[in-house]
């Protein structure tokens, strides 16, 4: 995009044909003088405006972007503008994880008649967007690695499982077997300190199915791949969470899925615990207590107790119980109140924008762009389909750059706006161990904020935010342009 | 007795300086902190810390890179008659001279699974020949085996030099290097290290003990027959793969995987123009074979594993005479669901025995 060097910057606009553009256009005939630096795309609505169109003019050197609709219950199509404005306010308050300032961003609306209040508008935001000068480059920032702080308090009793009420659990599954094409569990893998999915197919499946810390996987993301077909699922309550989702977003039946539920004591963080165990031949034995494992590996023993080595989303944890079952057994969990905000988070919040900016450049750069985070979440259901992988549309290059990794990053994260369950599968998943559940969270937290404190997964018959709107939205708020 | 060196643990940061002499890049493993700690090979330069662990990543992008530009091209407009376009290429290759240093035995003999396919066949790959002919790899023997890894199984092992030019093992107080190929002979003899000869002896029983902590290993030789004759049984396969994502993290962060994909991005009339890029692909993906109709020969994962799995155990070795797998084992320490290549290739040996039976 050629500018006047020196004297413009990149600023682009996403205006609606039917108010916005024609608001520019009258400012134009007015003669309004304006500041050059903007340079218009006309779409047919505000709410064609994907807030990845943002995100990829602010990744690839836009210093600003202005996306600019027609008055709320003003739409030509009715209600583009309201979809628009939640989604937009949920980018805005998303940017600041990525490094990006917030302020080089702004959404607003102008009808075709308001040529004035066009012309304050872009001088306003083109002078906003002169102070904050050229907009830092994701390839320039000085690689910074930090790590979250895992030392954490819980909100819950966190322990081994080992007292669940597994053999009950079971004899309900075999009851229920015939009728299912299989129920997705857990079982050993390739040794007692790894699990992995199983199966059950027949009683003697059922019996290898295990229960306990190790269970990190979260089996619901198997589920709308068995769409149609009657399935059992044994659920922890962040995985119920997800089985929920599914079903508000009507992507499994209610009546297909019959869930069996533990109380979760908590699951092991298997990133320390591998760190821990380092490099052996043979896993000796695995022995539970109470509060932690034993895990015995090449005559050495290594203690992991759950308050120390849990994984950083059990923590906060408030559904330590499935939120949906068919079938309970075990005794409740009780919870404290609160809010805990996660470790991944928190070491964001403790950053400035630049190190921000630094702390991707440094996670993304060894991304192999693998894309386990993407087939291990749950919510991911375009499976074969996915945007990242098409050539038309075309929103990603095959190139092995920083700023095309944080980009698919940055896809999925908004994919997941008002629908990430917070399971984590994304970060278990990646093999290079990037902290990317923070983009996630931040979205969440955005969500619950703007939404009523919502949160995603609770209730099957909840509407997801990002799917609906408000004709007044309580907590979003129209900006001056003075 | 091959050329040998000795390098205290303390004169590696100068062993490095010497490597990169001559405008050579040497990769070296990294440790990234994070909560998730991972390995990778990165550049050194002086000063760098760098860890002598087994890496996450293997060091196969120092010959097939993530993604490779293999043409530039750009269109000009002729302004006197704008229908007659001309076009420019540009072809160029990068090679530049490369040590990688500190990978294992099963990342080095991945080098030498590359090189039949890219060199050996009836075409030999330029951009790759041009990268493997200035490559150097100096080679780690490891100390013991590993819970994941099963390098013997298919031919290697813990001190294997197949792939290698140094090899390089742990004595105490730093580390033998034995030059195993000439042009590793001619790089320790560049070098101003001491000879190695004493501190030899004490090397080899460093290997024999690292191979002494090896579980036995199964007898795969029947392996490709095998495998082949269960292609049709579906079954076998979706059992086997049930819990498969779907992701690329096994081809990924394979060090033999080799397949790619090639795509043009950007357009030839515009200011910077266009490029050809080679990039890895992944036969986990659907995208892998589907087809310009949309038509998919793999649509299940069983089949796209079943393509794996045969692809290293049995149609390599039908083609090359040997496994395209080393055993390195970062395809089930990487995967989100701990697939075991292992269990497969041994469920399919025990699978055919029970039918013969």
């Amino acid at each position: 995009m050629p500018v006047l060097k020196g004297k413009e910057l990149r600023i682009v606009g996403f205006l609606c044909n039917w108010c916005s553009y024609g608001g520019a256009d009258t400012a134009g005939v007015a003669r309004a003088g304006q500041p050059t630096d903007l340079r218009i795309i006309r779409v047919p609505c505000s709410g064609r405006v994907d807030p990845l169109f943002i995100v990829k003019a602010l990744l690839n050197g836009a210093d600003g972007v202005l996306v600019s609709g027609c008055h709320p219950r003003d739409c030509h199509y009715a209600a583009g503008n309201f979809y628009a404005r939640r989604r937009l306010e949920v980018l805005k308050q998303f940017l600041p994880v990525l490094g990006i300032d917030d302020r080089r961003f702004e959404y607003t609306w102008v009808s075709a008649s308001e040529g004035q209040r066009w012309q304050q508008v872009v001088t306003v935001f083109t002078e906003r967007i002169h102070k904050l000068g050229p907009a830092p480059r994701l390839e320039d920032a000085e690689p910074l690695l930090k790590m979250a702080d895992m030392a954490l308090t819980s909100l819950r009793p966190l322990g081994t499982g080992q007292t669940a009420a597994l053999d009950q659990l079971k004899e309900a599954i075999k009851a229920k077997l015939p009728e299912l094409e299989c129920v997705i569990g857990w079982q050993q893998g390739y040794d007692g300190a790894h699990t992995v999915p199983l199966f059950m197919k027949t009683p003697e499946d059922v019996d290898k199915l295990i229960w306990g810390p190790f269970n990190v996987n979260n089996p619901a993301v198997y589920l709308p791949s068995f769409k149609g077909k009657k399935v059992g699922i044994v659920v922890k309550g962040c995985d119920s969470r997800s089985v929920v989702e599914l079903l508000q977003e009507n992507l499994i039946r209610r009546e297909d899925v019959t869930i069996f539920a533990l109380p979760c004591e908590g699951t092991l963080d298997m990133a320390r615990v591998n760190q821990t165990l380092g490099r052996y031949s043979k896993i000796d034995k695995v022995t539970y207590d109470e509060a932690g494992v034993t895990i015995t590996a090449d005559g050495k023993e290594h203690r992991f107790c759950m308050t120390d080595c849990a994984q950083g989303k059990c923590y906060g944890c408030t559904t330590p119980m499935a939120v949906l079952a068919d079938m309970r057994a075990g005794q409740p969990v009780k919870v404290e109140p609160g809010s805990r905000t996660p470790p991944e988070l928190a070491l964001l919040d403790s950053m400035s924008l630049e190190e921000r900016m630094a702390f991707w450049r440094g996670q993304m750069e060894r991304c192999l762009r693998c894309y386990a985070c993407r087939n291990a979440c749950p919510m991911c259901v375009c499976r074969d389909f996915c945007v990242s992988d098409s050539r038309d549309p075309h929103w990603m290059s095959q190139e092995d750059s920083t700023r095309e990794k944080l980009f698919f990053q940055t896809i999925h994260a908004l994919h997941l706006a008002g629908r990430c369950t917070g399971c984590g599968e994304c970060q278990r998943a990646c093999p290079v161990g990037i902290p990317i559940l923070a983009l996630r969270q931040q979205i969440a937290r955005a969500v619950g904020q703007l939404f009523d404190d919502y949160k995603a997964g609770l209730n099957p018959t909840a509407v997801p935010p990002l799917l609906g709107y408000e004709l007044e939205e309580k907590n979003i708020h129209e900006r001056d342009w003075k | 007795m091959s050329m040998t060196r000795f390098v205290t643990s303390d004169g590696l940061p100068g062993l490095l300086a010497f490597l990169s002499q001559n405008g050579r890049r040497v990769l070296v493993p990294v440790e990234k902190p994070a909560n998730k700690r991972s390995v990778v090979f990165e550049p050194w330069s002086k000063g760098m810390p760098f860890t002598l662990e087994k890496a996450t990543v293997p060091p196969k992008a120092a010959v097939l890179p993530q993604s490779e530009t293999l043409v530039r091209y750009k269109k000009t407009k002729d302004p006197e008659n704008p229908e007659r376009v001309t076009m420019s290429l540009d072809d160029s290759m990068e090679a530049q001279p490369t040590v990688v240093f500190a990978c294992r035995p099963c990342d080095a003999r991945g080098f030498a699974v590359l090189d039949r396919p890219y060199l050996q066949g009836p075409f030999a790959d330029p951009y790759y020949k041009a990268r493997r002919e200035a490559l150097t790899v100096v080679t780690l023997t490891c100390p013991s085996g590993c819970n994941t890894c099963f390098c013997h199984w298919v031919g290697g092992g813990p001190s294997s030099p197949e792939g290698s030019d140094v090899l390089m093992t742990g004595v105490e107080g730093g580390y033998v290097l034995q030059a195993v190929t000439p042009r590793g002979e001619e790089l320790l003899a560049a070098s101003s290290l001491p000879d190695g000869a004493e501190q030899f002896p004490l090397a080899e029983a460093a290997r024999k003990a690292a191979w002494a902590t090896l579980e036995p290993a199964p007898d795969i030789k029947g392996a490709p027959e095998k495998l082949a004759a269960l292609f049709t049984d579906a079954e076998f396969w979706q059992n086997w793969t049930d819990r498969c994502l779907s992701c690329g993290a096994c081809t990924y962060f394979c060090p033999t995987c080799y397949c790619f994909s090639i795509t043009d991005e950007g357009e030839g009339l515009s200011e910077k123009g266009g490029r050809r890029l080679r990039s890895w692909d992944n036969c986990m993906s659907s995208l892998f074979t589907r087809e310009a109709s949309g038509h998919n020969p793999r649509m299940l994962k069983a089949f796209r594993m079943r393509n794996r799995v045969s692809h290293k155990f049995s149609t390599y070795p039908e083609n090359w005479g040997a496994f395209s797998c080393n055993g390195c084992g970062r395809c089930i320490s990487n995967c989100p669901v701990c697939l075991d290549i292992r269990a497969i290739v041994l469920a399919a040996l025990n699978a055919d025995q029970a039918t013969a039976e």
